[in-house]
């Protein structure tokens, strides 16, 4: 194509026809160029379809036997003979364990972002912006491990007790916080998931506050607005669907971590309420069994894998649609 | 460049030398790994064949010898003898380990501790849920046991130890053959799950008041509180290696079939309760006869000369008479 460029501008002088000449070759190109990239982006649907296909076939025995009391059965008894099977558990797991992370996770991300892009001073900047850095970089085995070996035992031991009997004869309060104090828990698993996606809110949130024209700022400062107001007023407005991206991206991640989880999480197929209690998360399970699976029972897995599939999109389809409802709303 | 042409050479005869030695190839079980390798190891330096292993499950390991990919598959659970027959595949016992509770309570020290069969079903179903239960003060009269409840701990990954262990409990308890049944993952009542035998004893490492049951390798070299276990006998037995041994002794390996037995629960006043052996899986009629010849050479010498070896890593060999009747096994069934 450089080549190309040099030529015609001596070809320009040459006269019409040599230009129409070029032109063509132009145009030539950029079909190609359209549809090398469009043959890239449709292989991403192609690899997606092969993977859902895959996943209903290894999936359909199960779909077969189970059907759609998979959904509401809690529980997984895949000795028993014939094996009951039910998703409950691990769907319930999956939820609670990523809605108490975002709920974490949040706060403290954007926390650290407005900081960074707005208070900090320049020296501390690139310490805590390398520091988030490397929490991202952190291998998830070793976020497991740090949580079987430090964080469980420290929950168990000190802040799980303190919550127990603070909450003690609290309607409902008293149902979700309640004890025995465990080292592998739901409630410790989502403080290791809450960690991990940290960096992905952040990351996101400074990028995108950086993109709000200082003009905006400077003038919200100029009327008087405090750091605060200007925060709120302009730079997360402006940043919204940025924000949100980076939200959605980590809630992914959250929803589909397996290894950090299946070392802290107790892996137990039930639902108690508390989060204090061990449970299981659809990736952990399916990282946990599948190795020593076989029948109905992988057959089972593959289906808990569709439907964690199914879970992601759902989630990335309520996103887009709350996107959707707020740029009409910032539109009137 | 050159640099770049050298390393690929170096390369290619590296692979084509490997091809050459015509390495035996087998995958399954991840517990006799530790002992398979080390065999590999000396039976390498002694013959200059090598053994490649890969210890990536049971399941998955018959799935691979089903498929025809490895030379031979091993295996935690046995198969059933149809199943055998089924797909043309020879089976026998290579190796055995014992599986022993493991606890985690004050005061108490290594051996001092007695459960039998039903007691640990009911801990493990969740009926006993404090240490000074009337169950298991009744088996240690003389252990000052706490109030504190049971943290009760178990594999959360689908493992032959779960296997052998559930199949125990199924063995001695009607209530957990009902309730909770045996197999490599099943529907615990209570507990936590940790991963593997190494989260197992971790997990009970560092958690007052709880129970668990490992592989009697991780307990000796995590230096756990093992507990005594009361046998079919009704004689209150320590995990010993004479005790593991008299367990795979007394059972009647002759008249099963296809070499289908689970080690548990096995007869004899001395034995062990929880033992249980690993197995291999190879085709009777193997497409590459050479290979399939060359593993039985292996496993011949791992019978002869493995079994000092097998100890220093606490797995119990086979004995003898056990042996012998494998041996003649493979000429029966096996063509090469």
């Amino acid at each position: 194509m450089a080549d190309m460029a040099v030529q015609t501008t001596g070809m320009e002088a040459a006269g019409p026809y040599d230009r129409a000449r070029a032109l063509g070759a132009f145009k030539a190109g950029d079909t190609a160029f359209y549809w090398t990239t469009r043959a890239c982006a449709i292989s991403v649907l192609l690899i997606l379809g092969g993977i859902i296909l895959s996943l209903i076939a290894g999936a359909w025995p199960a779909i077969q036997e189970f059907g759609f009391s998979f959904l509401f059965t809690a529980r997984w008894a895949p000795a028993n003979d014939p094996p009951i099977l039910g998703a409950l558990g691990p769907i319930y797991g999956t939820l609670v364990t990523s809605v108490i992370a975002m709920v974490i996770a949040i706060p403290i991300g954007l926390g650290i972002a407005i900081f960074l892009t707005e208070l900090c001073p320049q020296w501390l900047r690139r310490p805590i912006g390398l520091a988030v850095e490397l929490l991202a970089g952190i291998p998830s085995i070793i976020y497991g491990m740090w949580g079987f070996f430090v964080l469980g035992p420290f929950m168990a031991n000190y802040m799980q007790p303190y919550m127990i009997r603070a909450f003690e004869g609290v309607p409902v309060l008293e149902t979700i916080f309640a004890g025995p104090p465990s080292y592998l828990s739901l409630f410790n698993a989502s403080l290791i998931l809450a960690i991990m996606v940290l960096p992905f809110i952040t990351a996101i949130s400074v990028d995108v506050f950086k993109t709000v024209p200082p003009v905006l700022k400077e003038a919200a400062y100029g009327v008087g607005c405090t750091t605060w107001e200007v925060v709120r007023s302009v730079v997360i407005p402006y940043t919204r669907v940025g924000v949100i991206g980076g939200i959605m991206l980590a809630l992914g991640r959250a929803l589909g971590e397996t290894m950090a989880v299946t070392f802290i999480i107790g892996n137990a197929f039930r639902i108690t309420g508390s989060i204090f209690s061990p449970g299981t998360t659809i990736s952990a399970a399916i990282a946990s069994e599948f190795a020593e699976s076989d029948g109905l029972h992988q057959s089972g897995l593959i289906l808990l894998g569709l439907l964690l599939f199914i879970l992601t999109f759902l989630v990335l389809t309520a996103a887009r649609l709350m996107l959707m409802r707020l740029e009409k709303k910032a539109g009137n | 460049m050159n640099f770049i042409k050298s390393i690929v050479a170096a390369g290619l005869v590296a692979a084509s030398t490997s091809a050459f030695a015509a390495d035996i190839t087998g995958a399954g079980a991840t517990f006799p790994f530790p002992v398979y390798s080390k065999w590999a190891d000396a039976y390498k330096k002694e013959t200059g064949n090598g053994l490649n292993y890969q210890s990536i499950g049971s399941g998955a390991g018959i799935k691979q010898i089903i498929a025809k990919t490895v030379t031979f598959g091993a295996t935690d659970a046995p198969l059933k003898p149809e199943q055998l027959d089924k797909e043309g595949l020879a089976q026998w016992p290579m190796v055995m380990g014992a599986i022993v509770p493991v606890v985690n309570l004050e005061g108490v020290k290594p051996g001092e501790m007695v459960f039998d069969g039903p007691t640990l079903a009911d801990i493990y179903l969740g009926k006993v849920k404090t240490w000074n239960d009337p169950a298991i003060a009744k088996l240690n009269p003389k252990l000052k046991l706490p109030s504190d409840a049971i943290t009760v701990v178990r594999r959360s990954d689908g493992s032959g130890t779960t296997f052998n262990f559930t199949d125990y409990l199924s063995k001695v308890s009607a209530d957990w053959k009902t309730k909770v049944g045996m197999g490599t993952a099943v529907e615990w009542p209570v507990g936590v799950g940790a991963k593997g035998n190494e989260g197992v004893a971790g997990n009970v490492g560092q958690t007052k008041n709880s129970i668990g049951y490992v592989e009697y390798a991780y307990a000796k070299q995590n230096k756990l509180t093992y507990a005594g276990l009361v046998n079919s006998a009704g004689k209150t037995v320590q995990p010993t290696m004479a005790a593991f041994q008299a367990a795979a002794a007394n059972a009647d390996w002759a008249n099963a079939k296809g070499y289908y037995l689970i080690l548990t629960n096995q007869p004899g006043e001395t034995s062990w309760p929880i033992t249980a052996a690993t197995f291999i899986l190879m085709h009777k009629e193997p497409t590459d006869k050479a290979a399939s010849a060359e593993a039985l050479k292996f496993f011949t010498w791992a019978f002869e000369k493995g079994d000092k070896m097998a100890e220093e890593l606490d797995y119990i060999p086979m004995p003898p008479s056990v042996v012998k009747q494998i041996e003649k096994t493979w000429s029966a069934d096996i063509k090469s």
